[in-house]
């Protein structure tokens, strides 16, 4: 079952996983970005990025747990499992940053729970469609209330991977990909 | 050609002022609330709590689920006028909030999101809703 409108999916999928080094870049930035803040001086960190990098922890470890169940739902097949299972590697970049740079800024990071709840949704893409969206706002929710113009910057970067999460899931679901021009 | 810009001038204002008094509409909310997404669902806990049953709930009393302490001690109650508040500046009106988000600094939208909060409390979807099972539960 494929779900693409592109005249190959296998092509499709090729091209997006060669563009997975873009992703690796925004790591980069995050782990740098608490290294940045750690030389300002120990106990420098604000407390209130810390909570927002903790509450992006948390949301991250949820979507790791949320795409780990639809990869194991057999919901969904190739190629758009593929895509589930890189996406969620992305989660899973994103939450290792996040919880290394909240430890370098001496806080506690957030760990994952035992258990998730999760709306029940026959469509399991739709599902992370949705949260992929809810990402995007939530990082930009974020993103101007740091302290650290750093962080900052290293949010916006995974914002941008959300976004692109969001757009390839909406085309697999027949959707218009980008509908706006502007997000919020 | 002269004429065309006072129209649209006049045009541009009476948007304004349709949507500035328009009625909250809870359509434009619902989809409003797809930014809430990535931390909360209607019905289950998520990184943040359900929403179903929020309109006169007690902050920080969901049952089971981790508050901060600032949200679990704010002794606010839910309603048009405090979640009005809270989603324009979230961390002004709870310092020390888990819900590090700037806010919906759109009063119209803030409207459009608490009017879809209160419809779909009355929806099958909030059925499942830990209160609405503690309900239902009640003989």
């Amino acid at each position: 079952m494929s779900f693409f409108l592109t005249s190959s999916p296998f092509i499709a999928r090729r091209l997006f996983l060669g563009r997975s080094g873009f992703m690796l870049s925004g790591a980069a930035v995050a782990l740098l970005a608490g290294k940045e803040a750690l030389a300002a001086g120990a106990g420098a960190a604000d407390p209130r990025d810390v909570q927002i990098l903790n509450t992006a922890l948390g949301a991250e470890l949820e979507a790791i747990a949320a795409y780990q169940l639809g990869a194991e739902s057999k919901l969904l097949q190739k190629p758009v499992l593929d895509l589930a299972v890189t996406f969620q590697g992305h989660h899973k970049e994103h939450a290792d940053v996040l919880a290394k740079t909240i430890e370098k800024l001496g806080g506690k990071a957030v760990v994952a729970k035992a258990t998730y709840n999760f709306p029940v949704e026959a469509d399991v893409l739709r599902f992370a469609a949705k949260l992929e969206q809810g990402a995007v706002s939530a990082y930009l929710g974020a993103v101007p209330l740091f302290g650290n113009r750093d962080l900052a910057k290293a949010a916006a970067s995974i914002l941008g991977d959300e976004a692109m999460h969001w757009a390839v899931l909406r085309q697999a679901l027949g959707e218009v990909p980008v509908p706006s021009a502007f997000m919020a | 050609m002269s004429r065309v810009g006072p129209l649209i001038a006049g045009a541009a204002a009476l948007c304004v002022a349709v949507s500035a008094g328009a009625a909250p509409d809870a359509l434009r909310g619902e989809q409003l609330y797809a930014r809430c997404q990535a931390c909360h669902a209607l019905a289950v806990d998520r990184v943040g709590p359900h929403h179903c049953g929020l309109f006169g709930r007690l902050a920080g009393s969901v049952p089971e689920f981790s508050y901060s302490p600032a949200m679990k001690n704010s002794k606010i109650v839910w309603n048009d006028k405090t979640l009005d508040r809270f989603l324009a500046q979230p961390l002004k009106m709870v310092p020390g909030s888990t819900m590090t988000y700037d806010g919906v600094q759109d009063a119209k939208e803030r409207a459009d999101l608490i009017a879809y909060l209160k419809h779909v409390n009355d929806t099958p979807e909030c059925a499942k809703a830990p209160e609405k099972k503690a309900w239902a539960k009640k003989p």
